[in-house]
């Protein structure tokens, strides 16, 4: 028996209607906000993603690259994971996950790389890539890439091959590529120093030295008519070390002007032993990614050379006060005690390129976003980085265009600092070419669209 | 060709010449003695090279005079063949006495990798410059064109060492032990040579002319990880061209690749990077023991 009243049958009868009412309510909010999820499709969120960066950290590029490149990553990371970057990037974390960094060396060679990413993405599971410094390895990584479909950052490395040859969906690079850097050289010695009539090079022998003296050759042919390239080029091997004989020929050659690409221990080997022969004094020497010698040199750097930074980074932007480049410069110099150069910039880039990318694709899924939301958000993105803009307007939105620079190494005894005058900036849409256009092509055909 | 430019090529090659001589002389005694393919050679060299860098910063960053940092590149030569020299015969080359060549080589190999990543260790990746040697002398006009006079003094040194070493082969008590146990270790030990410190003197040596090496060359380079690593690949190929075991060889066989070098820097390039495995090859297929290989005592 129940033992109720009318009056409580009548009260439990509405309790239990309320209470229906509510569990009705309950699994209808449930399913509204399940079926909300399902259609944004939101990763579950995640309190850290892991992210592998690789960068040289033996070998002779680790001190000119890999240590400043490492220390510029690993620095934006800390900022990014504390919140502590400058508005409008002052949010923490990436999508509010803290980023765990694995530094790998990418000393080794191709192969060894391609074997060390296969173990990162396949058994030790990073959820992104962010680094490669050199144009081999991201040639050789390309395509690995795209079989493992993992999101990897290409933040450094310079040949233009890897977006004209195939369509990416999983690569990114957030710099310009080797052709800017050609193209910005020719504009400036043309700018600069127009009476110059001959020129030869001294680049490195492989697909980096190569493919650059071939844009500079071109691009002087098509914005120097009148000169003319050398018929004795020098490409000793990578990391020679000696280039007395070098140093010779081109002492014998008459041109006027010396085209150089040369990076990590090599450019600065070079220099060692070119100063007391003469050379710097002799002829004029572009150096396209001298600005990484400039703070190591010191004193030592002769004035006089022409220097560029593969893109508006380094010596080349020290003087840009904007907020986001007082703090790369200043928090950079208080942790490592020197001021950062390119490549510290360049990684620290493509990390920043990274949270962008990662909020952006969680504000538009309303949650953590998945990898494929995080690829279609970072797609022909555009967004201000420490030194520069940074439009990822080629390579069907995975290449980024940014201006070039370059300038004239001068000493500053007053500071006793080493410094740069003439500088001049050349806007991405001048010195990159136009989305889908091949490099060599468009140089050859006399960089048309270029807005210079 | 003209005048300027045949004496460049000349000079050029004989300053690359007398350093390819300077780090392979070492490693072609070890082996002609001892008959130990070295390949932690390498590691003298690039350990020479770093120690240099470190004292004569050492010793210019103390206010003296910068024509001192020439004593410091000696001290770090010596130090370093004595020290490392000595650490390596005793710890690991003397149970390699006798053993099939590939243990040696191998067993060297990973000596030379474990002394690479030391390097890094004790010195850091960020690389280190010493020129102060090189501004101390300057420069000077031959043949139309500027030199430093300190890559000059290579061949000066060259010279010096290889004479010492012709002499010291030649002409005294020590050379004739040693060539005594080149030609048969068994025959000296049964005349009662003490083979082991015969080997000693003579691992320690040639660890101090690689040591050598690198310690001179360290002022007009960035001394940077992975430095030995070259240098012991275009060892190997001016001691095969010469012949293994050969001073006489590696004089020769340096100049014949510091000179082909020259001349193709200068005139062709393009195949610069071709030319000295190109001669080693060419050795190689009309006389497979190199040059100047050391005749065989026939043994009954």
């Amino acid at each position: 028996m129940n033992g109720l009243s009318g009056a409580d049958a009548m009260k439990r009868g509405l309790f239990m209607s309320f209470a229906n009412t509510l569990r009705a309510a309950g699994v209808a909010t449930a399913a509204v906000i399940a079926a909300g999820a399902t259609l944004s499709s939101p990763a579950w969120a995640k309190d850290t993603l892991t992210v592998a960066i690789p960068a040289f950290l033996s070998g002779p590029a680790a001190g000119p690259f890999g240590v400043p490149a490492r220390n510029g990553a690993e620095m934006v990371i800390d900022a990014i994971n504390s919140g502590s970057l400058p508005a409008p990037y002052n949010t923490i974390g990436f999508a509010g996950a803290t980023l765990e960094a694995e530094f790998v060396d990418e000393s080794g060679g191709n192969t060894k790389q391609v074997a060390e990413y296969r173990n990162l993405v396949q058994k030790r599971n990073v959820d992104l890539v962010i680094g490669y410094v050199s144009s081999g390895s991201c040639a050789a990584l390309a395509p690995v890439v795209e079989e493992l479909q993992t999101l990897t950052i290409f933040a450094v490395c310079g040949t233009p091959r890897i977006f004209e040859e195939a369509p990416r969906r999983y690569s990114f690079r957030t710099m310009s590529h080797a052709t800017a850097d050609a193209v910005a050289a020719a504009h400036y010695i043309k700018d600069m120093f127009p009476e110059i009539k001959t020129y030869t090079g001294v680049n490195q022998n492989y697909a980096w030295g190569q493919d650059s003296w071939r844009d500079f050759e071109l691009s002087m042919t098509q914005l120097m008519p009148d000169s003319k390239a050398s018929e004795n080029l020098q490409f000793p091997k990578i990391f020679a070390g000696q280039y007395g004989s070098e140093i010779s020929a081109l002492s014998l050659d008459p041109s006027e002007l010396v085209h150089s690409s040369f990076w990590d221990g090599d450019l600065e080997g070079f220099i060692f032993q070119a100063t007391p022969r003469g050379l710097f004094q002799q002829k004029k020497v572009i150096f396209t990614v001298g600005g990484t010698a400039a703070y190591r040199l010191g004193k030592r750097l002769p004035d006089g050379l022409i220097i560029g930074a593969r893109g508006p980074y380094g010596i080349l932007v020290r003087d840009r006060e904007t907020e986001l480049n007082t703090w790369f410069i200043n928090t950079y110099k208080d942790r490592y005690g020197t001021y950062p150069s390119g490549p510290a910039y360049q990684y620290g880039q493509g990390v920043l390129a990274a949270k962008i990318a990662y909020d952006k694709a969680a504000a538009a899924a309303g949650g953590f976003p998945t990898q494929d939301q995080v690829i279609d958000a970072f797609t022909g993105m555009e967004f201000e980085s420490f030194s520069t803009t940074v439009k990822m307007a080629n390579g069907a939105g995975h290449q980024a265009i940014t201006e070039n620079v370059y300038g004239i190494s001068k000493w500053n005894d007053e500071t006793a600092e080493a410094g740069v005058t003439d500088v001049k900036f050349y806007p991405a849409e001048c010195v990159m070419p136009p989305e889908g256009a091949s490099s060599v092509e468009w140089i050859e055909g006399g960089m048309k669209g270029a807005k210079c | 060709m003209d005048f300027a430019t045949a004496i460049t090529i000349l000079i050029d090659g004989l300053v690359f010449s007398s350093y390819l001589f300077l780090v392979s002389v070492g490693l072609t005694i070890i082996f002609g003695v001892m008959k130990i393919l070295n390949v932690a050679h390498g590691s003298f060299y690039a350990w020479g090279a770093y120690t240099s860098a470190y004292l004569i910063g050492i010793w210019s960053n103390s206010g003296l005079p910068d024509a001192g940092t020439f004593l410091m590149i000696a001290v770090a030569a010596l130090l370093v063949g004595v020290v490392l020299g000595l650490f390596l015969e005793r710890c690991l080359i003397q149970f390699m006495y006798g053993r099939d060549e590939v243990i040696i080589v191998l067993a060297t190999f990973a000596t030379f990798l474990i002394l690479e990543d030391l390097i890094l260790v004790v010195f850091g990746v960020d690389p280190y410059f010493a020129y102060q040697p090189m501004m101390v002398l300057g420069s000077t006009q031959i043949g139309g064109i500027m030199r430093d006079v300190y890559s000059l003094t290579l061949i000066g040194l060259a010279a010096v060492v290889g004479l010492i070493l012709w002499v010291g082969l030649t002409k005294t008590k020590w050379g004739r032990l040693l060539t005594a146990v080149i030609h048969d270790r068994e025959i000296s030990v049964a005349m009662g040579i003490d083979v082991t410190k015969v080997f000693i003197l003579t691992f320690v040596l040639g660890a101090v002319l690689g040591a050598l090496g690198g310690a001179y060359v360290a002022p007009t380079v960035s001394v940077a990880p992975g430095f030995g690593i070259d240098v012991i690949v275009l060892s190997f190929a001016v001691v095969v061209i010469g012949g293994m075991g050969s001073i006489p060889g590696a004089i020769i066989g340096a100049l014949i690749v510091g000179i082909a070098r020259a001349i193709a820097v200068h005139k062709l390039p393009e195949v610069e990077l071709f030319v000295v495995y190109g001669v080693m090859v060419a050795v190689l297929v009309f006389r497979p023991e190199g040059l100047f290989a050391p005749a065989k005592a026939r043994k009954i």
